[in-house]
């Protein structure tokens, strides 16, 4: 229930009140519009064949895809994603969803110290601990490999998962696990029947968006991945810096397949999101 | 506004609110005269939180109209209604002082600082807060909180005060208390009050009238005497703790006259009991009080049933009895009863009410 | 039975300690590891450079403009653009929770953040570019044309692709913050007479001010640390050299890591400085729970 002001008589109060509205709803126009020109942008080009001076470009052809692929060896690029990716996705759910069950259900000494810690990495921003994380990895040797781009993404997703995770299991009522350990259930049952169930939408919908978020991670890979082992995005950026080698709708080829990519799983993610959550940087207000 | 000397009546007339399909609200006119205490009675759903809105100015009407006298009142903005309003909730700003609070609504009209202080004194007064004023509303208790709401409201000293189920989120001991508070200061401020609840004993009583809701739209005004003898229909005779409910058709299947006498069969058994309304022949519903409800000898009639529950209440027992037809009975008994005796059933004719029946 | 007798394992339960608490190790030991001790190795790394002195680095970057001014150019864009955004967010958010279409718009607003930083900037090459759609409708206009506005390859640039990317993160949290406001407080202040204005300066604004303070940090750290909207769409070599390119080059590009550490340190402080300067004046107001108290 909101409030309404009645217009059945119109005053001054009221028209000043309607332009306020069109004024905020211009400006979020005004802002979409233009997010959907830059995206419309990049695939028109990606599917032009000259654009130079004019508008629209003077033909459409999808040969730049084609030449995309083996040019920025898209294949091997991909694969790596996919790799990274999905490491990153499993391993932050195995690390995070058990830290998160031990932080809702236990209090114990150096709990406060603990969510600190998990707290941190998604509070100071990527290049400020990219660099000191890409030194000591390429000191230890892991610097370049696939192993230390995964080891890095790693460390925002892991806080992200326990984060979203914990509100998650404290809404579970923890009598349920008694009323399940009263009839019977020793501690591997109660993880299969009881538990794993209750925790599955909360861990599919974190696990996603890990997902959505490491497709699109760019400092941490940029500053610890090596020429075998860089995900699409920074394959992207690589040709962007080197734009003047290249023809640019390749590259803009190029950036409509990632595209693609983190649209695709953005989508599927938000059949079982709500948007807000992608953001979610532990500091939100309960809805 | 906000002066409640000139008022002397707050009308509704066919008040509408549709939300899309929905009706929520239909038809609904109430003359209120002033120092009246009316309550809105009805189970969750019925409309009467949504009323209270339309009154107070959250909600627009989408028919219909609300007078002050004859000033036309559902035209103008919450803002300008000058109505004290009590929430559900509280809704008590949580970073304002119970003084900060109780004069919210004077600092709003810009009433100078000394007046402003004298009063937020009188409200605190009335509301015995004194110790509290200066706390935030969240180191106060419940019934503390509820009664900070109750002096924010009427510190602007409004020809109307709304209140929605303010003492639902109390323990039952700080509801009786407060049921008196709030009936008090009601006649100290001698404007209209109307309550909403979904609580009949609350409604019963509090209120100078009760209006009984049910989907939108009023069943029943009356005194809570009218209400509780009397009820028009019967779901108000169900809402009002009518729980028994049995269906048959009337004995010889003539029509009868309001405020008569008349027997009906109920599954092999003739009652007799009255019809407060017109009844037109056919089938008919009865209703009874499980107060009202008692095992009689064999030789008078009754409905046969057979028990299925007895609770014991100190000075007489509560009980719970299947008749033959399948059908629930609540009743109350002297004697304890074995669990699966058969008990015959009846009650005074008075105390058997006759409604028209369900279906053809 | 006295305290000796009590089993260890019990003891440690009744602490909250057993097999369940044991389950943070793994999650605790990955971030000790990759980012605790990182940073610490960096802070001291830092104070080891390569002239042999405590302070080298420190030194090195305060007494060279062309490393120390990094630290104005990147505040220069972060405060502005971290302004704007919330400015813009408030009342935005103010309008969308009431909204029907609210999915719909986050859903749109979730796009910037969702393709990042790197897309949105090959995107504005070509939309914000000379030749590209804006400029031209702009020039269609008569608002302006191709020679006297620029909006790449410049402060401009970086600027704007900060909002469209910032934006959508600040209001979605000023969202959140805005709607955990109970509606009833707003209810109960219109019905004692507080028209819009009025409820907003006395209600919304005393019980948003600590989150907006939050969604302030939030959005100020993560526009301090801009790194490839400002090297593709800047200028990285003069107006937009972010203290970012600053710490990179020195570590990939000079190799010198020591130096590259102080460079990352004196970013992070600078964040630090902003963020609890913000925090502290929000201590002004109230702190505690944006709902009505309940009894």
């Amino acid at each position: 229930m909101t409030i309404l002001s009645d217009s059945r008589s119109l005053t001054a109060r009221d028209v000043g009140a309607k332009l306020w509205v069109i004024s905020i709803w211009t400006l979020l126009i005004f802002f979409v519009i233009n997010l959907f020109g830059i995206i419309g942008a990049v695939v028109t080009s990606s599917f032009a064949t000259r654009w130079l001076r004019s508008w629209m470009p003077s033909g459409f052809t999808t040969d730049w895809y084609v030449s995309a692929w083996s040019e920025f060896q898209l294949g091997d690029v991909l694969m790596t994603t996919f790799q990274v990716v999905g490491a990153v996705v499993v391993l932050s759910g195995v690390i995070g969803v058990p830290a998160a069950y031990a932080m809702a259900r236990r209090e114990f000494p150096g709990k406060k110290a603990t969510m600190l810690v998990f707290l941190l990495p998604l509070l100071v921003p990527p290049i400020t601990y990219g660099i000191p994380l890409a030194t000591v990895l390429y000191q230890t040797g892991f610097g370049g490999t696939l192993t230390g781009v995964i080891l890095a993404n790693l460390v925002p997703t892991v806080p992200f998962v326990i984060l979203v995770m914990i509100p998650f299991i404290e809404q579970i009522d923890p009598r349920i696990e008694s009323a399940a350990r009263v009839f019977g259930a020793g501690t591997f049952r109660l993880f299969i029947h009881v538990l794993l169930p209750l925790l599955t939408p909360g861990v599919l919908a974190a696990l996603l968006l890990v997902l959505v978020r490491t497709i699109a991670m760019f400092e941490l890979t940029f500053l610890t991945s090596g020429p075998t082992s860089q995900t699409l995005v920074v394959a992207l950026y690589y040709s962007v810096f080197a734009a003047g080698v290249r023809a640019v709708q390749s590259i803009d080829a190029m950036a409509v397949i990632y595209m693609s990519l983190t649209l695709i799983w953005l989508i599927i993610a938000l059949r079982f999101v709500n948007p807000t959550q992608i953001v979610t940087r532990g500091k939100q207000a309960r809805d | 506004m906000g002066s409640h000397i000139a008022f002397q009546s707050l009308r509704l007339e066919k008040v509408g609110r549709t939300f899309g399909a929905m009706n929520a609200l239909q038809d609904l006119t109430l003359d209120i005269k002033r120092g009246e205490f009316i309550a809105l009675l009805g189970p969750s759903g019925c409309g009467k939180s949504t009323a209270l809105n339309c009154i107070a100015g959250l909600l627009s009407t989408t028919s219909g109209a609300i007078w002050l006298d004859d000033v036309r009142i559902d035209t103008l903005a919450v803002e300008d209604r000058g109505f004290g309003m009590v929430f559900q909730n509280y809704a008590l700003f949580p970073h304002m002082t119970v003084r900060s609070n109780i004069g919210f609504g004077l600092r709003m009209r810009g009433i100078a600082k000394a007046e402003l202080e004298r009063r937020v004194d009188a409200a605190i007064r009335t509301v015995r807060l004194e110790s509290q004023a200066h706390k935030l509303p969240g180191q106060l208790s419940g019934g503390q909180q509820q009664r900070v709401a109750i002096a924010r409201a009427i510190a602007i000293d409004p020809p109307l005060v709304l209140m929605d189920e303010p003492l639902s989120n109390l323990d039952a001991k700080l509801r009786l208390e407060m049921r008196q508070e709030i009936r008090r200061i009601h006649q100290d401020l001698g404007g209209v009050t109307i309550y909403v609840t979904h609580d009949q004993d609350e409604a019963l009583s509090l209120a100078d009238r009760i209006v009984v809701l049910r989907d939108g739209m009023i069943r029943q005004v009356g005194t809570p005497e009218d209400l509780y003898l009397r009820p028009a229909h019967i779901d108000v005779a169900e809402f009002m703790g009518f729980r028994n409910r049995l269906e048959g058709v009337l004995a010889n299947g003539s029509a009868v006259s309001p405020m008569t006498r008349a027997n009906a069969v109920f599954g092999g058994t003739t009652l007799e009991g009255v019809a407060l309304h017109a009844l037109s022949g056919g089938s008919v519903t009865a209703a009874i009080r499980p107060d009202d409800l008692t095992p009689v000898s064999t030789a008078s009639p009754g409905i046969e049933a057979v028990v299925e529950a007895i609770e014991y209440r100190g000075r007489d027992f509560f009980g719970s009895a299947r008749s033959s037809s399948g059908t629930e009975l609540f009743f109350r008994s002297e004697l304890s009863l074995e669990r699966g005796a058969s008990v015959r059933l009846n009650a005074d004719p008075a105390k058997i009410l006759l409604y028209e029946g369900a279906g053809a | 039975m006295t305290e000796a007798n009590i089993p260890f394992r019990v003891r440690l339960a009744a602490r909250g300690v057993d097999g369940v608490t044991l389950l943070v190790i793994p999650a605790l030991i990955l971030l000790v590891a990759l980012f605790l001790y990182p940073f610490s190795y960096g802070l001291i790394l830092s104070f080891r450079p390569k002239d042999g002195t405590l302070f080298g680095n420190y030194g090195h970057f305060f007494s060279d403009p062309f490393l120390y001014k990094t630290i104005w150019t990147t505040l220069a864009l972060a405060i502005p653009v971290t302004i704007i955004n919330l400015v813009a967010a408030v009342p935005v958010a103010f309008r969308v929770r009431k909204m029907r279409y609210q999915r719909l718009i986050t859903t749109i607003l979730v796009l910037p953040i969702t393709l990042g930083t790197v897309l949105v900037a090959e995107g504005m090459l070509n939309y914000f570019g000379p030749q590209g759609w804006f400029i031209r409708t702009l020039t269609l206009l008569g608002l302006g044309s191709p020679s006297s506005i620029k909006l790449v390859h410049n402060y401009w640039g970086v600027f704007l692709s900060l909002v469209i990317t910032g934006f959508p993160f600040t209001f979605l949290l000023t969202l959140s913050y805005v709607s955990g406001i109970d509606v009833a407080l707003e209810n109960a202040a219109a019905t004692l007479g507080a028209r819009s204005a009025a409820r907003f300066r006395t209600i919304f604004l005393p019980l948003l001010a600590p989150g907006l303070a939050i969604t302030f940090c939030l959005s100020f750290v993560q526009a301090y640390s801009v790194f490839p909207s400002a090297v593709l769409l800047g200028a990285p070599a003069g107006p937009t050299r972010v203290i970012s390119i600053a710490a990179y080059e020195a570590a990939f590009e000079q190799y010198d890591y020591s130096l590259a550490s102080a460079i990352a340190m004196i970013m992070g402080g600078v964040q630090l400085v902003v963020v609890v300067g913000v925090l502290m004046s929000r201590s002004l107001f109230y702190r505690g729970p944006a709902a009505g108290a309940k009894g």
